[in-house]
């Protein structure tokens, strides 16, 4: 009974995650559009709002190309455990008081632990398509997201010192308990969070695992079809969860007055914290590898400790 | 323990390479992302246009000019018209040397707009190539209305232009010169001031004022290095020694120092075209020999011009055998030239780097193989 109830809530939330990455790009698509004098797309539907759908269709009847000097089982492999992890992640997020996946006690380490997973994906798909531009797309990749990783969990570190526990619902409990979120008292935390999950997601100004102008966008060059648009999808997905983990950190999760059910308060949380990345796409240059790299290392990583020996030295003068 | 074995790699940047801006190739060795040997190869957009000009009348060829550098076809007009006509000893109405002003300078700014925009492209940033593709698209309404052609304009004819502003249009201009202050000001806010910019821009692809003689770079790129050439100021030809302007000049020599330059240029262009449109006299616009197409017959001679154009200083050498068609035309192509040190400079540098370096060059695919 168990394993079906569990297969159920999973299918649910992969078509409601399908839903959700469709208006995540339409979104993306719209507000970078506006912000660059011209009205994004708006000819599939009313406001453009079954463009990705259409692209989606395209995307699925194109012919499924593999090259002829491409290592054939990992080639097809990488797009399929780059999106697997990305959508694990959802079997612990926490949307409101009683929708919820599994109430996991080390939610956070879970989610940390199975996102990494990601990069296998970005490493294989680079290698075998047998192409120096996705080689060296996959390399920058993989130095770029194992940097960034380490500044993401740092950040993450402040708060769970704050709470005393991993679980995802007990964060959002002590932010109801406390009645501020995250925010405010953690506001280092964040911005380092914010700025390692642009790197993490390989978005601009870090997007220079798909330099276009560079790489001739990177790891999936070679990939065409369905297999291109999982690559997509696996990215969305991951942006979806980084920025839903965000909302649970930093913004007090479903919390929110009364005259809004939770989940909406939620989603418009999670939106506000996409727009955020949308904006900066829309204004900064890409950065170089070893700006980034320094800037990494540097700056957010010293950074992040800091929070956690201020955070607890906090806990400790408040008696906690 | 062995000492572990590393090799190069050969990487083929183009023919088809959304950096190079058209069909130019770049066979590099590279060591990771780092460059150890470059070598431009050139050619796949050649067509013979010089060979082309010897089996045209004098006129005929004027279409051919405009595919040069496609992005300022308006001083590659002029440049052709000028040589001729300067084999041919005539002058030119007055009105047309002021209208030819107006277009050339108009179509500087347009070049230059677009360089910014692509070049923050492949820098990574996309808004500002709208930005400029914005501004870019009023300057050629403004050159369809005179011309009758958004880019490739032969407008500018022997003896004079070919069409009279139409009516109202001067004012037009003048408007358009308004907005175009006020938007190009905003690029400074938007772009020049950026960390992420100036951290990929300053002290990028140093270029020295040696380097810059030595190897005949001349434009923006040799202003960009503190060489102060600008024929327009220098050796000035048409009219330009009746504006008051100014010629941009930076020191440093940088991919930020010719980003610089290109700006204020832009605005320098603003300058001269306020002052021509308010000193436009009236009168005919071309001489009444050139009407005659079929009897332009420059005597027996040869003739160098060079003007600045917006990549660099553009030559023309003609010889006329007294014919109505040209013995041998020459062309110097400003981009050819400039590309030439890209062998030069990006040894050493990063793959990144690359895409920065090259687009500050600003070359223009079809006037290097012409």
């Amino acid at each position: 009974m168990d394993v079906i109830l569990m297969v159920v809530y999973a299918g649910i939330v992969m078509n409601l995650l399908l839903g959700g990455v469709t208006f995540a790009i339409l979104f993306e698509r719209k507000v970078i559009g506006y912000m660059q004098l011209r009205p994004g797309p708006n000819r599939h539907g009313p406001w453009g709002l079954l463009q990705t759908i259409a692209d989606v269709t395209k995307l699925l009847m194109k012919e499924d190309i593999i090259p002829n000097e491409a290592d054939k089982k990992i080639f097809v492999l990488a797009p399929v455990l780059a999106f697997a992890p990305a959508f694990a992640v959802f079997a612990v997020l926490p949307f409101t008081e009683n929708l919820s996946g599994a109430d996991l006690n080390i939610g956070i380490l879970y989610i940390l632990g199975v996102s990494s997973i990601t990069m296998l994906g970005v490493l294989m798909g680079g290698w075998s398509s047998n192409n120096k531009y996705s080689l060296l797309g996959s390399i920058r990749g993989i130095a770029q997201m194992v940097s960034y990783e380490i500044p993401l969990v740092l950040s993450v570190l402040g708060i769970i010192v704050l709470v005393g526990s991993l679980n995802l619902r007990d964060i959002v409990g002590y932010q109801e308990s406390i009645g501020i979120w995250f925010i405010i008292p953690q506001f280092l935390a964040f911005i380092v969070y914010f700025i390692s999950s642009i790197a993490e997601l390989n978005r601009s100004p870090f997007d220079l695992p798909e330099a276009e102008s560079e790489l001739v966008s990177g790891y999936h060059t070679e990939y065409s079809g369905f297999r291109f648009a999982f690559f997509m999808l696996a990215e969305y997905t991951y942006a979806i969860a980084i920025s839903a983990l965000a909302t649970i950190l930093f913004f007090g999760g479903w919390l929110g007055p009364a005259f809004l059910p939770g989940i909406i308060w939620f989603l418009l949380k999670m939106a506000a914290f996409m727009f955020g990345w949308y904006w900066l796409r829309a204004t900064l240059p890409r950065a170089r590898v070893d700006h980034l790299m320094n800037f990494g290392w540097k700056v957010l990583i010293p950074l992040a400790l800091l929070n956690i020996v201020i955070t607890s030295i906090i806990k400790v003068w408040m008696g906690g | 323990m062995s000492e572990l074995k590393t090799e190069t790699m050969t990487l083929n940047m183009g023919p088809q390479h959304p950096s190079t801006h058209g069909v130019f190739r770049l066979k590099l060795e590279v060591d990771g992302e780092h460059i150890v040997n470059a070598e431009p190869v050139m050619g796949y957009l050649h067509r013979g246009t010089e060979k082309l000009a010897e089996n045209f009348l004098y006129t005929q060829f004027i279409p051919y000019t405009d595919r040069l550098d496609y992005m300022n076809a308006m001083t590659n007009n002029y440049i052709y018209c000028s040589a001729i006509e300067e084999l041919l000893e005539w002058e030119i109405p007055e009105r047309a040397e002021y209208l030819r002003v107006i277009t050339m300078e108009l179509n500087r700014i347009a070049s230059h707009l677009v360089w910014w925009g692509t070049y923050l492209l492949d820098i990574g940033a996309m808004s500002p190539f709208l930005y400029a593709f914005r501004d870019r698209e009023t300057i050629l309404d403004r050159l369809n209305e005179i011309s009758g052609a958004r880019m490739t304009f032969t407008y500018h004819r022997i003896g004079g232009v070919k069409w009279d502003a139409p009516d109202g249009w001067l004012a037009k201009v003048q408007e358009t010169v308004k907005e175009l202050h006020e938007n190009i000001q905003e690029f400074h806010t938007l772009v020049t001031g950026n960390e992420i910019f100036q951290a990929r821009t300053i002290g990028v692809g140093i270029l020295s004022k040696e380097k810059v003689i030595n190897w005949g770079l001349s434009g923006p790129i040799a202003r960009g290095s503190g060489v102060n050439i600008d024929l327009r100021k220098t050796a000035p030809y048409c009219i330009y020694d009746r504006f008051d302007f100014d010629i941009p000049t930076e020191k440093e020599g940088d991919v930020y120092a010719r980003y610089k330059v290109r700006v204020a240029e832009m605005f320098q262009s603003l300058r001269i075209i306020e002052q021509a449109c308010e000193q436009i006299p009236e009168g005919e616009i071309i001489t009444k020999k050139g009407k005659r197409i079929m009897m332009i017959k420059p005597p027996a001679g040869e003739v160098y011009r060079r003007v600045e154009a917006s990549k660099g200083e553009i030559g023309v050498y003609a010889v006329s055998n007294g014919t109505n068609k040209p013995y041998r035309i020459k062309l110097r192509r400003p981009s050819f030239v400039n590309v030439s040190i890209l062998q030069d400079l990006l040894k050493g540098e990063s793959i990144q780097n690359l895409v920065a370096i090259f687009g500050s060059l600003d070359v223009v695919l079809g006037e290097v193989d012409a």
